[in-house]
């Protein structure tokens, strides 16, 4: 069966930014551009709900922005829905809904207008268009909004009315580029339930999000990725049962961590060891009991633990031995 | 609040015609258009009618320039209606969607080719010069009295010139849309605009320049000098004027060589 989504080898190179005022950058080495996808391989099932997870910079917005043909892919291929996206553009556009990151209402029109003219560029006449606006409203929960100018609906509001809008031309592909950015927590529990609901009639979702806890409530899969990576892919329970060594202790030290790393890896019930800069991150399956031991090794090492935390096994956990960064970083 | 308004997904999709999006796309624009016609007039046909007041009433009035100016005058107010109405309708709006609000994105994912998307940008800004340059008409014809020589026996040859022009500056809007960014859209007015509107030949005949003939040549560059001059040779013949055939032919040119390089721009604006 043909995935809803498959892409091979998937890589984008974003040409060097000439940001302004960057006269000494023409004096300099030509900068090579940015890449932001590396040879990304992905398959999302049909009536799957699937998370793309990272943290900012990731490429999660680039492969969203390569699978509805708004970003121009460098090399590699990609289909939605057995449609390849670059040769066949506008059949790709018919079966997808988009809910891009930043609300991007049409401000020349107001609510309602909204939906019926993305309607109508889907070629659903006003007649049918219009009763399908009306539920949508409804169920989404700014119907009395709807003759408003968009300014004067709420942050949480717009973001539904994107929602609207990507449903009403029924897509049977809908993507969300990082859809609960910015809304309050009861916004983005309302927001959780409609993607469920969404979820349960049967259409594919794919949705990017730098919230490890949005990725575990709602994704059946999950794909982690990172500087254009993927770096791992699997459920939520599956990907956490690869975390490493239970729980991760992390202290925040006055100085260099190294000194302290390499003493702390000699010590017994330790899965491993990483320092960042300050940070010292120590993987172990004992828990807490650990702390004590790892004080002193810093401080035999002339450093003074500032700060220590404690990561039960899970996607964080899982994230920071994959990525060596914090998912919010 | 039913829980079954949201619909399962649809098993097929139902084909629509590219004519058919493309037609909902020029809606839009109209009904936008039409929601800020107080605003665009304002903006685009207030100084071309503070120019017939000055120049086309107080001036003849006052005896400093005779009453045949008013057929010199006409044709270039209407062309620089006409064309600063083109110019901005099409590059105003695309200007602050591309660099920050993104709001032509919904457009930009409606199941038509890119460049059509464009091009249905280009066809409304035409139709909101020609609709500029037809309610500048009367009142011109209002402020200046009678206008000797001005004549409508040549309607079609006014409507070539008009559309042509149109589409001149909407596809100089195109290109000027996608290539400016927000901080500079001022600057873009006072440095290209302001001396187009000076120095296109619209508040005086291009054949006035014989008397400065490197002005005179120098001039051919700017686009508007050929719609002011085509609508003098069509509304008031009387006037010297540049043949009709050579402004059309270049009309044509212009349209085709902003419309390329404004189309290859919108497609790079429009896929990152």
């Amino acid at each position: 069966m043909q995935g809803a989504i498959e892409t091979v080898g998937l890589r984008k190179l974003y040409p060097a930014p000439r940001a302004p005022g960057s006269r000494f950058r023409k004096r300099a080495q030509p900068s090579p551009g940015v890449l932001a996808l590396e040879g990304l391989d992905l398959r999302v099932e049909p009536g799957e709900f699937f998370g793309l997870l990272g943290p900012n910079g990731a490429g999660k917005t680039t492969t969203i922005g390569i699978l509805t043909r708004r970003v121009r892919a460098t090399a590699g291929e990609a289909r939605v829905d057995g449609v390849e996206v670059s040769a066949r553009p506008v059949e790709v556009r018919r079966r997808i809904g988009v809910v891009p990151q930043r609300p991007n209402p049409d401000r020349g029109l107001n609510v309602v207008e909204n939906l019926l003219f993305h309607a109508a560029y889907f070629g659903i006449p006003r007649a049918a268009a219009l009763p399908r606006a009306q539920g949508l409203m409804e169920r989404l929960g700014f119907a009395d909004k709807a003759q408003a100018r968009t300014d004067a609906l709420s942050g949480g509001q717009q973001q539904r009315l994107m929602i609207a809008r990507a449903l009403i031309h029924e897509p049977r592909v809908l993507f969300l580029d990082e859809p609960t950015v910015g809304l309050d927590p009861a916004a983005r529990q309302e927001l959780w339930a409609i993607l469920r609901e969404l979820h349960a009639q049967g259409r594919t979702i794919v949705m990017t999000t730098h919230y490890m806890e949005e990725a575990d409530q709602l994704c059946g899969r999950i794909a982690i990725i990172d500087r254009g990576r993927l770096l791992a892919l699997d459920t939520p329970a599956g990907l956490r049962a690869t975390a490493p060594g239970g729980t991760l202790i992390e202290l925040s030290l006055d100085g260099d961590a190294g000194a302290a790393a390499e003493a702390a890896s000699a010590l017994a019930g330790v899965d491993r060891v990483e320092a960042r800069g300050a940070v010292l991150r120590v993987f172990t399956p004992r828990g807490g009991d650990l702390i004590p031991a790892l004080i002193a090794v810093a401080e035999a090492r002339g450093r003074v633990v500032k700060d220590i935390q404690l990561a039960r096994p899970s996607l964080e956990t899982l994230f920071i031995s994959l990525t060596g960064r914090k998912l919010d970083a | 609040m039913s829980a079954t308004v949201l619909e399962a997904p649809a098993t097929a999709e139902a084909g629509v015609s590219t004519a058919a999006v493309f037609g909902a796309l020029l809606r839009r624009d109209v009904r936008v258009a039409m929601r800020e016609l107080p605003g665009f007039l304002l903006r685009t046909t207030l100084q071309p009618v503070l120019f017939v007041v000055v120049f086309g009433y107080l001036l003849p009035k006052m005896g400093f320039v005779s009453q045949g100016y008013n057929s010199a005058l006409l044709p270039g107010v209407l062309a620089v209606s006409l064309a600063m109405a083109a110019i901005q309708a099409v590059a105003l709006p695309m200007v602050v969607d591309f660099a920050a609000t993104r709001e032509i994105e919904d457009r930009l994912l409606a199941p038509i080719p890119t460049w059509l998307v464009a091009v249905e940008k280009i066809v409304a800004g035409m139709l909101q010069g020609i609709f500029s340059a037809l309610f500048v008409l009367p009142i011109a014809r209002l402020i200046m009295g009678p206008i000797p020589g001005l004549t409508l026996a040549h309607s079609g040859e006014v409507l070539a010139v008009a559309v042509l022009g149109a589409a001149a500056f909407s596809t100089l809007g195109l290109l000027l849309g996608t290539a400016v960014s927000p901080q500079h859209i001022g600057l873009m007015f006072s440095t290209i605009v302001a001396p187009m509107i000076f120095f296109g030949c619209t508040y005086y005949p291009w054949r006035g320049l014989d008397a400065v003939p490197a002005v005179k040549y120098a001039v051919l560059v700017n686009p508007l000098v050929y719609v002011a001059e085509g609508m003098r040779a069509s509304l008031t013949p009387g006037v010297p004027h540049m043949p009709l055939p050579v402004v059309l032919a270049m009309l044509v040119l212009l349209t085709a060589v902003f419309g390329a390089v404004g189309l290859r721009m919108f497609d790079r604006r429009a896929m990152g």
